[in-house]
């Protein structure tokens, strides 16, 4: 099979039902339960670090 | 030692530099090589003159870097004055033909003067305004210093000699004929390294930071980058004729180039003017209303879908071409899907401010930031119905496309831009707030009266030239000549033009009030200029 249809069937099959399947899964995920406590952290990020860089063990690090 | 480094570098540069202008094959290569070779030994004077000197061994690590915000933001304003005032000679050129000066025939005519307006407001004043805003934002949501040191002001310098460089070859002929992307070979090579640069300094700063999660804001602004990086090296793939001219050749021909422009094209629109510029929404507004952002999870979605779904909608701008009609419907669909992810964000953005509303009244930076979300809804939502293939017919080739652009790039990009700018001057200069808070009304209003002005008229006499194209009489003759409808057009051109007075006006006035901030306000009192030693 010469390249350009061997790339299009790949694109219209696999590839769109990665790509419809992905976005689902993101929706679901943003949705599952006891997301909206998870999300109310970082909702706040803007207002915790205005002036200074956060200094070692500060505020909320990354883990470890 | 890198100060020896520095200098043979710059040193080689400059002179293949003044070599590339000895062989030069035209004006255009001519004069940039030579800015090139001015800017490498500027540089190579400058870098001199620090060399050997004692240098300073301070730790900055406590601090944000904002030298380089700063730089953007000035950067930003006079840039934006630039563009608009290009924009608004060019308005009226188009009404007054007179203005296409004899004196000044093949450097100053609509023509040549056209891409200098579009590349300064989008790439100028837009991609400055991005590039301050992100290091800005980006330090901010991390609470870690810029990666990378003295990388930014190399993104940043990099970028303004890639401006200096495309508009002085537009004026004087180097164009690739692609728009948005006209620029020739030299500076998309040079963009393509000043870009990898920025999304080193962006990454790096990402990668090192101290909050756990990475804030909605940052995830545009990083698409934006990445997206920006593939549609400018996949659109600029071309041949240059000679090393030593500025004219290239592209490698697509026919209409496989015609859909990688408007890949291009669109998704300059989307990622640049729209994922970037959203960025900038996801930060500033919350900031200026001083309340979280109405819905994280509507945002994360927001997001997703706007990637997904912007990259395919470009085929809209070829309907009725010899694109396959597949194609084209597919564009069609898209843009229209993406009606959705566009306000679903503008109703984020906008319920940001619900049990704050009283803030419009009292706050007239938050009223610009407001009054930008609204044009972002209202463009994206008369753009997906101008793409639609029945509506395009009436629409295509007129100045409703115009005027559709202008009311998504001044009222959305421009005002969120100027309310980032109220927001970032007084903090980044240690201000306790802006000189005046009338003159941010009046360039509101300013501003807000010439886009409606611009935006009325360009549907007016949009919709008039489209319907004057397709009329017809009894007999099947076309009833109008392409000249009545250029006469006709005249007081909607005029209107338009005085539209841009009152836009410009309104920045000229911004520059003025973020100038008189930066010198006269008061400081803010020095409690946390200097990091404490612990």
């Amino acid at each position: 099979m010469e390249t350009y249809s061997l790339l299009r069937e790949f694109a219209d099959s696999w590839m769109l039902l990665f790509l419809f399947a992905f976005f689902v899964g993101v929706v679901i995920w943003v949705f599952r339960p006891g997301s909206t406590k998870t999300y109310e952290d970082p909702s706040g990020i803007p207002f915790r670090h205005e002036d200074k860089p956060a200094r070692k063990g500060e505020g909320n690090a990354k883990e470890a | 030692m890198t100060n020896y480094f520095k200098l043979i570098v710059l040193g080689v540069i400059a002179l293949l530099a003044l070599i590339a202008a000895n062989y030069a094959r035209d004006l255009a290569y001519l004069v940039n090589a030579l800015t090139v070779a001015l800017a490498a030994t500027g540089l190579f004077i400058w870098t001199l003159r620090k060399t050997d000197e004692p240098v300073p061994n301070v730790d900055l690590s406590g601090q944000y870097m904002d030298g380089v915000v700063r730089a953007g933001v000035i950067a930003t304003a006079l840039w934006g004055v630039v563009g608009f005032l290009a924009g608004t000679f060019i308005a009226f050129q188009l009404a007054f033909p007179q203005l296409n000066f004899d004196w000044a025939q093949g450097y100053m005519n609509f023509g040549r003067l056209r891409p200098l307006h579009t590349s300064a407001v989008i790439f100028a004043f837009g991609g400055n305004a991005l590039i301050a805003t992100s290091f800005y934002v980006v330090q901010r949501t991390s609470a870690a210093r810029l990666w990378g040191g003295n990388l930014a002001w190399f993104v940043f310098w990099g970028y303004q000699l890639m401006i200096v460089l495309a508009a002085t070859g537009y004026v004087l002929g180097a164009t690739q004929s692609k728009e948005y992307a006209e620029p020739e070979w030299y500076v998309d090579w040079w963009l393509t390294i000043v870009w990898v640069a920025y999304l080193a300094v962006f990454l790096g700063t990402i990668v090192k930071r101290k909050e756990r999660h990475i804030y909605v804001a940052n995830w545009f602004y990083l698409s934006f980058i990445i997206t920006v990086a593939m549609l400018h090296i996949v659109n600029n793939l071309s041949i240059p004729v000679s090393i030593f001219g500025s004219k290239s050749v592209q490698v697509f021909s026919g209409v496989q180039d015609a859909m990688t422009q408007w890949w291009y094209g669109h998704n300059a629109v989307g990622f640049f003017l729209t994922a970037g510029f959203l960025g900038m929404m996801y930060y500033f507004v919350p900031k200026q209303a001083e309340r979280p952002v109405y819905s994280y999870k509507l945002s994360i979605i927001h997001f997703w879908a706007l990637i997904f779904i912007y990259i395919w909608a470009g085929p809209h701008h070829l309907h009725y071409t010899a694109l396959p009609d597949w194609a084209s419907t597919l564009g069609m669909v898209f843009s229209i899907v993406l009606w959705m992810p566009s306000w679903g964000g503008m109703i984020n953005g906008l319920m940001t401010l619900s049990g704050a509303w009283d803030k419009l009244r009292t706050d007239p930076i938050i009223r610009m930031m407001v009054i930008s979300v609204g044009f972002y809804g209202m463009s994206t939502f008369e753009g997906p119905m101008m793409s639609i293939r029945a509506v395009n017919s009436l629409s295509h080739y007129t100045d409703w496309t115009i005027g559709h652009v202008h009311s998504g790039a001044l009222g959305w990009n421009g005002m969120i831009t100027f309310g980032a700018l109220y927001f970032l001057v007084p903090r980044l200069w240690n201000r306790e707030r802006l000189y005046s808070l009338s003159m941010v009304s009046w360039h509101f209003w300013l501003a807000t009266i010439g886009i409606i002005l611009y935006a009325a008229s360009m549907w007016v006499t949009g919709i008039m030239e489209g319907l004057m194209w397709r009329e017809v009489d009894a007999n099947g003759f076309l009833v109008n000549a392409f000249a009545d409808t250029v006469a006709a057009k005249f007081p909607m051109y005029v209107v338009r033009g005085l539209g841009g007075v009152l836009y410009i006006t309104g920045a000229i006035i911004m520059c003025y009030n973020l100038f008189m901030t930066v010198k006269r306000s008061p400081a803010v009192e020095a409690t946390n200029s200097v990091v404490p030693a612990e």
